[in-house]
Formats: C-alpha cells, sequence, structure tokens
C-alpha cells in the first residue's frame, strides 16, 4: 500500500489532487461526470467582490500543447458565491475548498477575503495577484516584492485560515516575491498563474484574442512552471502548491520532486474532463513504480 | 455529457472542403438537433465542436468544413481509425415552440444540425422548408438529402446557383411562422431583423465545450451566458449584436 496523502498549511489531503481554479468552475460541471470528493480538494473560480462579465469573445485561443484564454475574471462576485454557489457546493462536495480571490484594489481583496473566510466550507484562501487579462487587475500587485507583501498582509489580518499567494511567472525573479510574500504573513503559494502570450489571426492580421493578449497553459508551460517551482521552494520553507500544465500522474511526481506539496490541474481539464479522477486512481499505481510509499516524503526530494 | 471512442465507418468528401464523416458508437447522450460533439484532434490541443448531422441508436454522422489544422487532420483520419468525442453538449433546438410552418435557415457549415433538426420537426407532423446558402456552387451539399425531406431553396453569394447573393435574398413567404437558423455571425445578424420568431445557433471559440472554462460567454438580453452550455441555441429575442 502506498500513502497519497500530503498536509496543506495545517489540512490533510487524502492526494495532492486539485482542481486549479478557472478551469473547474464552482465544481458543478464536475461533479455531473463523476464524484469530486475523490480530489484532495478544488480551487473555484476566480472571485471578485463585484460581479464582472469579463472580456469580449474570442476569449480562447489555441496553441502548440496548451491555449491562452482571456476570460477576464468572470464571476457572479462574492455575495452570489456565497448565496448561491456555496450551498449548491454543499450538495456535491464534503471536502474543505480552496476559496480563489481577484481584487482591483487592497480594499477590495480584503473585503472579498474577510467574508470568504467566514464560510465554513473554505479550507484556504488563495489570493490572486496574477490575472494576467484584466487592466488594472490582479497581475499589477504580483509583480513587485512590495506590492504582493501589501496585498499579503492586509488579507493576513482580516482572515483566520490559512492564505496561500498565488504567483505569476511573468516576473524576473521569484525567489524574492516568494520571500516578501512569507515575510507578510503568507501561510503558502501557489504557481505558476499563466504566462502572457499572443496569437495573431492571419487571415485579418488581428490578435486571435479580443482581449489582443491573453495566458498561456497546458503542458507546454509544465518545464517553466516545474522551474519556477524549484525556485520558489529553495526561496521560502513553507507549502507550495505546483501548478502548470501538469497532465498525469508523473507530472504530478515531478511537481512535487520540485517542492511542491500539492498540485492543481488545469487546462488539462479542459480536453479530458474526467483527468483529475484519472490521475488519482493513477498515483498509487505510478508512485509503487517508482518505489515511492509514502507521497509527502518526496515534497522537494530532488537530487 | 458522455466521453466515448468512436470508430470511423467513412470519411468522405462531398462539397468543396466538405467532408461527411460516419462514427459507430454510444449516441445515448444525443437528446436534441443542436446539439454538438467536442471532437479530440491527434494535432491540436483543444478538441473541435461540430453539430451532428443525423444520428440513429449506434451510429452518427459529422460534416465537417476543413478550416484549419484541426479540420484538416480530421479529413486525413482512414476509415477503422478511432476519435475521442464527448457527446450531448449543449442544449439542441426547441422543437415543441414553433409554427406547423418553420423556415429553416443555415450558411455553409451551419447546415448540418438542420438536418436532423428538420427530421424532428417532421416527426412532430410540421412542415418546415429550408433555405441553403453558400458560398459558391461548388460549395454545396446534402441537396439531394434536404430535398428528400423538405422544400429547399438555394442562394449562393457569387450567383453560381440559385438565388444570387445572402441567403436573405430569399424571401419569406407568407406561411413562414417561425424561424430556425445557424450559420455565421454576419448571416444570424441579418436575419434578426426578420418579423418571426425564433431560434439561433450561435459559434464560438471554446475551451472545454462543457460548461467549466467560461471561454465562450456572450452577453444576451437575459444576462451572461455560455455558448457551450446555455446555447449553442439561443432565442433570437434574446441575443444581442
Amino acid at each position: 500500500m502506498v500513502n497519497t496523502a500530503v498536509d496543506l498549511c495545517g489540512i490533510t489531503l487524502s492526494n495532492p489532487i486539485m482542481g486549479a481554479s478557472g478551469c473547474f468552475g464552482y465544481g458543478a460541471e464536475f461533479a455531473e461526470l463523476y464524484d469530486i470528493n475523490c480530489l484532495g480538494s478544488f480551487s473555484f473560480k476566480g472571485t471578485t467582490l463585484h460581479p464582472r462579465f469579463g472580456n469580449s469573445t474570442p476569449r480562447i485561443a489555441e496553441s502548440t500543447g496548451g491555449l491562452l484564454n482571456a476570460v477576464g475574471l468572470q464571476n457572479p462576485g462574492v455575495h452570489k458565491v456565497i448565496a448561491e454557489e456555496l450551498p449548491r457546493m454543499r450538495g456535491f462536495f464534503t471536502k474543505p475548498v480552496m476559496a480563489n480571490v481577484s481584487g482591483f484594489s487592497l480594499e477590495e481583496y480584503v473585503e472579498t477575503c474577510r467574508l470568504l473566510d467566514g464560510q465554513d466550507q473554505v479550507g484556504w484562501l488563495e489570493v490572486n495577484v496574477s490575472c494576467p487579462n484584466v487592466h488594472m487587475g490582479g497581475l499589477s500587485f504580483g509583480t513587485t516584492p512590495q506590492s504582493a507583501a501589501a496585498v499579503t498582509k492586509a488579507v493576513k489580518a482580516v482572515c483566520s485560515k490559512p492564505v496561500i499567494v498565488k504567483l505569476s511567472p511573468n516576473v524576473s525573479d521569484i525567489a524574492s516575491i516568494a520571500k516578501a510574500c512569507r515575510d507578510a504573513g503568507a501561510d503558502g503559494l501557489s504557481l505558476i498563474n499563466t504566462l502572457v502570450g499572443m496569437r495573431i489571426d492571419l487571415k485579418t492580421f488581428r490578435p486571435v484574442l479580443f482581449n489582443g493578449t491573453g495566458g498561456l497553459s497546458g503542458p507546454a508551460v509544465f518545464p517553466v512552471a516545474l522551474r519556477m517551482v524549484h525556485k520558489a521552494a529553495q526561496a521560502v520553507d513553507m507549502p507550495i502548491i505546483g501548478i502548470g500544465g501538469i497532465s498525469s500522474a508523473e507530472d504530478v511526481i515531478e511537481m512535487m520532486l520540485a517542492g511542491a506539496t500539492a498540485v492543481q490541474i488545469g487546462s488539462a481539464n479542459l480536453v479530458d474532463p474526467f483527468i483529475c479522477r484519472d490521475i488519482v486512481e493513477d498515483l498509487p499505481r505510478v508512485m509503487a513504480r517508482y518505489k515511492i510509499t509514502d507521497l509527502k516524503k518526496i515534497i522537494g526530494g530532488m537530487c | 455529457m458522455k466521453q466515448g471512442i468512436y470508430s470511423i465507418q467513412k470519411n468522405r468528401l462531398i462539397a468543396r472542403d466538405t467532408w461527411e464523416m460516419r462514427l459507430k458508437g454510444d449516441t445515448s447522450a444525443l437528446c436534441r438537433a443542436g446539439q454538438f460533439v467536442n471532437v479530440k484532434v491527434g494535432n491540436a490541443y483543444l478538441r473541435r465542436p461540430l453539430s451532428p448531422a443525423a444520428w440513429d441508436n449506434e451510429s452518427m454522422t459529422l460534416i465537417y468544413k476543413v478550416v484549419g489544422r484541426g479540420t484538416d487532420w480530421l479529413a486525413h483520419c482512414q476509415t477503422g481509425d478511432s476519435l475521442n468525442l464527448l457527446t450531448g453538449l449543449g442544449n439542441g433546438f426547441d422543437t415543441d415552440v414553433s409554427g406547423d410552418r418553420p423556415v429553416l435557415i443555415g450558411g455553409g457549415a451551419g447546415l448540418p444540425p438542420l438536418y436532423r433538426l428538420a427530421e424532428e420537426l417532421l416527426s412532430k407532423g410540421k412542415k418546415p422548408r429550408l433555405i441553403m446558402g453558400f458560398g459558391s456552387a461548388a460549395e454545396i451539399y446534402y441537396l439531394k438529402e434536404f430535398e428528400a425531406l423538405l422544400p429547399v431553396t438555394i442562394t449562393c453569394m457569387d450567383g453560381s446557383a440559385g438565388i444570387c447573393g445572402p441567403v436573405t435574398g430569399a424571401k419569406l413567404q407568407a406561411g413562414d411562422d417561425y424561424l430556425y437558423a445557424c450559420g455565421p455571425p454576419p448571416m444570424l445578424k441579418a436575419l434578426c431583423a426578420y418579423p418571426l420568431k425564433g431560434q439561433m445557433s450561435l459559434e464560438e471559440r471554446m475551451g472545454c465545450g462543457f460548461g467549466a472554462c467560461m471561454g465562450c460567454t456572450v452577453r444576451t438580453a437575459n444576462g451572461a451566458k455560455r455558448v457551450c452550455k446555455e446555447g449553442p441555441v439561443f432565442l433570437k429575442e434574446e441575443l444581442l449584436w
């Protein structure tokens, strides 16, 4: 028998597999397909204080080994999430869920986090300072150590639950930002969000995406994510959630060897809606193949 | 929604850049004309959404136009090859609300779901007619198949067959009492001026095709809606252009 359990900021996950924010909605679309309680947890759709429509379409552009998205944080707003999505989620997901929060000002981050911190279904806050698709949006908070620390500190002051800061790869020194978040009181980090990119339509000479640019995700970014998780894990001694192109149990193990305590699966869900369940089921077999008996013991175990 | 593996029984060119593919497999998730399937292709990351032209208990017919890498890959698939599909996606057309004489209007690659729709309307005792629009005569497909079901009017942009110009060149007739349409956005927008109630199937670039990614959301008179989940068929009145 192998042990897949890991500890994420004081909460035990039966396995390290989580659905990633933005690719898992509020869980309902996947709960129709399989019992999502098999997951360690999932991070729900990035939520803001006020409802947001997001960007105009096209919001999706394809790229080799992945896709660009410029959804622009479409969400019903925190009040509707609390009034409608969380009660609905209670019907199909019994584990603590990760609440992903975005904002356009320090005050908005604080208020949204405070409201979600008070929900008993929420296990962790994941503070997104790295959305590349909204103007004046979260990314501006995540690109300097000072602003990332300011958001972290302000949110920590109103939250009793673990605060995980979701970092952008669109920075020159991930280690200094990771340290700034730690020093400001973050309980963990998650990375990477998407890499800013663009595509041009040869039929029109215009950008494919209405927004002009979008965030690249999918298997193409996995090596970048792996290296940044490793870099962050070297810089700070705190739980890290590895995100970026993970599509198999082998990828999960690789990401954990780089320093991740848990992982989030994003884009792969869009192509293979059963992928999270399949990876959870595959994991023990793949662990056995590589003679891993206790998954948490390989965290940061790259030689 | 169901995921399944489908075996290709036929894949043939039926008009310029236009292919008909017959797939054997589980069709039980398909309930209404206008729903779609999302096809995994071998040379691209995202699946390709296609609305079947027809299906029975054990097979379905897809008609697709080669417009890029993914559909080009599909055109090179051989009889006996297998495809991974998500099926039964989207809402489909509601055939109960139309009058007895609905007019179906399809443009180019938007025509396939109207074939199944015509079958469903006929099975309910209604008397649909069809206006099919193409760029030119070389693109015309399924004319005989459609004519076996219902009266057909053809329009071609270049005048090489039927009425010259867009589908709006084929005027409404006195008996037309409801509109079903599928085709490119400019066509649907023009049809919104028609004094008929109706339903229209939108096309949009999609991420997942089952409502998870918010990649295809459009504004409607009834709020933000996902083309893949609340659509692709919308009431004509709720579309905003």
